[in-house]
């Protein structure tokens, strides 16, 4: 059991059973027997996973393994079969989430106009938004381009940016959809930076990366996936030492093949 | 009959010496064409939009029929309209068949499912891209859509310019509905066929040089902004 009652040793419970937990902090976001389904793809099956505040959970599994739809099921942006239930706080407020995908979606409009948009669809006050948005791009280091068309960026600077707008909402749960795929190491680096960072400030973190490395370096739970299956979700330190289910020691091996 | 050289001479001299008469017909045909474009935008971007998001029984028989009305011929709208604003008609009592704002409606009519289809595409495209983004910062379906018309705002610009050209080149609807009324409801397309008809072919040139510079002009002006933001991306990068 880790400081934070989360259950930290969990095999992916069988059908019909809910992983142990412990009773100190409810869960941000539950989800029991979830699953999906895209008309005759079972794209997830049997998720049980508990996400808690201050969690740094990073996703790993093969290409098709189910990660992206995982996080968009956590986002509540997928219809699913099973429970998916969220903690609401005593004003009835669900925490709010925050997602960025593998290739950021900007609009072409300025960089300042790309974060002011999300405050908007977000109906933060109109007073709040301008103080907001310029402490997001000075945040990500790109309150210098503020003006400049977003489309206009390079890779790295748009996955900041994207992080920026995400930031700006104040999120408590923050879904990254492999945000280095595609960036040179020194804007890897640098996101992974910034992600830590905001990790840092609390936001609980739920990532998916083909990275080991990049694993072991932010996460504090790693889970693996195989098959639309929830295999294992153990601490960081234990996902690499532990004696793991066999299709979790072959990917770590790296002998499953690269998507499934 | 002038050769055709003669004519092209004559025409050219109409329209740098200014001739009243051609630049009246050449004004009413933009004022007409540009105001039932701007009409037939807010109607048909609007439906657009909806339709790229909606979701309803009977959703797919109205993109159908949306898609195709793309192929609804001019004079079957002038019938129509002609129908709805003649004396006996439900719109008699408006007064207004054989003015502009009879052109305006027809020609309203006729672009409204030209954008409606062209736009629902742009926004079906812009969605696959970026749909999850914006419903994952709190877009609705429909504030989706909108805000894809403004991503995507110079595909809307030439949406726009095609129903514009699509108007100002019809004949069918505005002969009808407006009736070739000489210094009233004379515009360049039923210029032309009335002048051809009567065989003065230099006025009927003028009036074709004039609406292919119209178009002309517009297609530059949005080729010079597109290429001004690709220039801003190599800049920037």
């Amino acid at each position: 059991m880790s400081s934070d009652g989360v259950s930290t040793s969990r095999v992916a419970a069988p059908a019909g059973t809910v992983p142990h937990e412990s009773d100190a902090a409810a869960p941000l976001v539950r989800l029991q027997h979830a699953g999906v389904r895209f008309g005759a793809v079972q794209a997830l099956r049997d998720i049980n996973l508990a996400l808690h505040r201050g969690d740094r959970l990073v996703l790993v599994g093969a290409n098709g393994s189910g990660k992206t739809t995982l996080l968009r099921l956590l986002h509540g942006l997928v219809p699913h079969e099973g429970r998916r239930d969220v903690q609401r706080s005593a004003q009835g407020r669900e925490p709010v989430s925050a997602m960025l995908f593998q290739r950021p979606f900007l609009l072409s409009l300025s960089v300042r106009f790309n974060v002011l948009l999300g405050l908007w669809l977000h109906r933060v006050p109109r007073a709040q938004r301008g103080q907001r948005c310029a402490r997001a791009l000075q945040r990500v280091g790109l309150d210098a381009l503020a003006a400049r068309p977003a489309r206009a960026l390079s890779g790295g600077q748009q996955q900041r940016l994207a992080l920026a707008r995400a930031w700006a909402l104040q999120p408590d749960i923050l879904l990254l959809d492999e945000p280095t795929a595609n960036l040179d190491p020194g804007a890897k680096r640098e996101v992974e930076r910034l992600i830590d960072a905001l990790a840092a400030d609390g936001v609980t973190v739920v990532m998916s990366t083909h990275n080991l490395g990049q694993a072991k370096r932010l996460a504090t739970r790693v889970a693996f996936l195989d098959a639309g299956r929830l295999v294992v979700d153990l601490p960081v330190d234990r996902f690499f030492t532990d004696a793991l289910p066999a299709e979790a020691a072959r990917f770590l091996k790296g002998e499953l093949p690269w998507s499934r | 009959m002038n050769s055709i050289a003669d004519s092209l001479a004559l025409a050219w001299q109409l329209i740098t010496t200014a001739d009243a008469a051609l630049w009246r017909i050449v004004g009413l045909s933009l004022r007409v064409s540009a105001t039932a474009c701007a009409i037939g935008a807010l109607a048909g971007l609007c439906l657009g939009a909806w339709l790229a998001v909606a979701r309803f029984r009977g959703h797919r028989a109205a993109v159908w029929a949306v898609n195709s009305l793309l192929a609804l011929p001019s004079v079957v709208v002038g019938l129509v309209v002609y129908l709805l604003l003649s004396r006996s008609g439900p719109l008699g009592s408006w007064g207004i068949l054989f003015t502009p704002n009879a052109m305006v409606i027809a020609q309203s009519i006729l672009v409204v499912p030209l954008i409606a289809a062209l736009s629902r595409r742009l926004v079906l495209d812009g969605l696959r891209d970026g749909g999850d983004q914006l419903r994952s910062l709190g877009a609705s379906p429909l504030q989706s859509a909108l805000l894809m018309l403004v991503h995507e705002r110079f595909g809307v610009l030439t949406v726009g310019l095609t129903a514009f050209g699509r108007a100002v080149s019809e004949v069918g609807a505005v002969m009808i509905v407006g009736g070739n009324i000489d210094g009233f409801t004379r515009v360049m397309t039923t210029a032309i066929a009335l002048e051809t008809s009567k065989g003065d072919l230099p006025l009927a040139l003028a009036l074709g040089v004039v609406l292919l510079g119209v178009v002309g002009l517009i297609n530059g002006v949005i080729m010079a902004m597109q290429s001004r933001t690709s220039l801003e991306r190599e800049v920037y990068v």
